[in-house]
């Protein structure tokens, strides 16, 4: 028995730890995400980590948003379904309220990477 | 990390208090250097003789002491240079408030709980075109501000074209404004009024001439999305927003907030303090009150998601 433990102690770490890979993005840069962030102003409606002011409530908050497995609760949490949610939510989801945004596909690419550093919870 | 959607163009460096863009803050900006080196140089005499009355000779002490240096320095000194810079700064600073003469353009701005009514007048004082939160000026010639207030006492500050004049309720404050360089200079309220008072900000917008007259050929007529039918006017009209605000062209008349007949195309929205988009005015609309606490348009959660962006870009095609 005792000689299974150290297998034992790695399969629950492994559990303990984040079980989905990591999001990276080539590429993209969570610093300019949050600076394109607030250029366009996300904060009307998202309370978010790294902008103090506003903390808007009309859509969800985004701390923790980087181990959520889904995006508004409808779509899969995968870095290319995120880009294009930011640019044209609503053409994934019809009865959303997040309109499109006035973001480039490089700029979106910058804003998920910065979204994906929201893992602290 | 910290950041924040600050309101266009009060902060940043140099400051924009000491960075004068136009001939009526020129003054203003001269005479706080003048300010400023003067009680520098009365806090270093003061300091000097300090210095000799604690650490001094018992001549120099002597001297401090006697009844006629508290006669000098004390009285005459005191009243010769605060009369000179009194003088100095009426000079500097009498013509930022003159009348408007005739063919001057005139603006009035009324301050209100928590945002800014634009109207500009004509020669004889009459209203001709209304805005909210934003000023269109040419540059290179002076602007007669005219300022009144709707509520409480608030100020207007665009730091970088003149100083601040309050707007006091049933009063008629003037203030001159000039740009030198075509911009956008940001503006606040810079006396306390209550609530959200920190986020009343405003922008105005320095045009060349021929820009200028362009943008008020289009803002003098109603905006060209309201001639075309779209889904998001049924929902303007059944949420009852056409009781506060007004949209030229259309039946939506009300007029205790902004008129929103060229909403669109503003710099910012709430106010001078959310950059402009189809996102931010769906933000707006859905719930205002998380973005600035207390201001006087509610949240409105009875708007499906469809319903929201349907409006928000209604009113951001309102070019």
């Amino acid at each position: 028995m005792r000689r299974w433990a150290p297998l034992a102690a790695a399969l629950l770490a492994a559990c303990a730890d984040k079980t989905h890979p990591p999001r990276v993005i080539a590429g993209a840069d969570p610093a300019r995400g949050l600076a394109v962030m607030e250029r366009v102003g996300c904060a009307a409606c998202h309370a978010i980590p790294g902008i103090d002011w506003p903390r808007g409530l009309a859509g969800p908050s985004l701390d923790g948003f980087g181990v959520s497995p889904m995006i508004a609760g409808q779509l899969p949490n995968r870095p290319d379904v995120l880009t294009a949610w930011l640019i044209d939510a609503p053409s994934l989801s019809p009865d959303t309220g997040m309109p499109p945004m006035p973001i480039s596909e490089a700029e979106a690419r910058d804003v998920a990477a910065y979204l994906y550093t929201l893992d602290d919870r | 990390m910290t950041a924040d959607i600050a309101p266009e163009g009060i902060a940043g460096w140099p400051p924009p208090a000491l960075d004068p863009a136009g001939p009526f803050a020129g003054p203003l900006n001269t005479l706080a250097w003048g300010l400023i080196g003067m009680s520098v140089t009365v806090l270093l005499v003061v300091l000097v003789a300090l210095g000799l009355a604690l650490f001094g000779s018992r001549r120099w002490r002597a001297r401090l002491g006697g009844e006629r240096l508290v006669w000098i320095g004390g009285l005459a000194f005191p009243v010769v240079v605060l009369s000179a810079l009194l003088v100095y700064g009426l000079g500097l600073t009498s013509h930022l408030t003159q009348e408007p003469a005739p063919g001057e353009m005139r603006v009035r701005v009324t301050g209100e709980m928590w945002w800014w009514r634009v109207a500009y007048l004509d020669g004889a004082g009459r209203e001709v075109l209304q805005d909210a939160n934003e000023v269109h000026i040419p540059v290179g010639r002076p602007v007669v501000f005219e300022l009144d207030s709707a509520d409480v006492i608030h100020s207007l500050w665009v730091p970088r074209l003149a100083g601040k004049v309050d707007m006091i309720p049933g009063r008629r404050n003037l203030m001159r404004l000039q740009a030198d360089a075509p911009g956008v200079y940001g503006g606040q309220c810079a006396e306390y009024c209550g609530g959200p008072h920190a986020l009343m900000g405003l922008v105005v917008v320095a045009h060349e001439p021929r820009e200028f007259e362009a943008w008020r050929a289009r803002q003098s007529a109603p905006a060209a999305a309201t001639i075309v039918s779209h889904p998001g006017t049924p929902v303007f009209a059944r949420a009852g927003c056409g009781a506060c605000h007004t949209v030229a062209g259309t039946a939506f008349n009300g007029l205790a907030g902004p008129d929103l007949s060229h909403v669109g195309s503003r710099r910012t929205l709430g106010a001078g303090i959310l950059p402009n988009n189809h996102g931010t005015m769906a933000g707006w609309i859905s719930d205002s009150q998380a973005i600035k606490p207390g201001n006087r348009m509610p949240a409105y959660p009875v708007l499906t998601g469809q319903e929201l962006r349907d409006v928000s870009a209604w009113l951001e095609s309102l070019k």
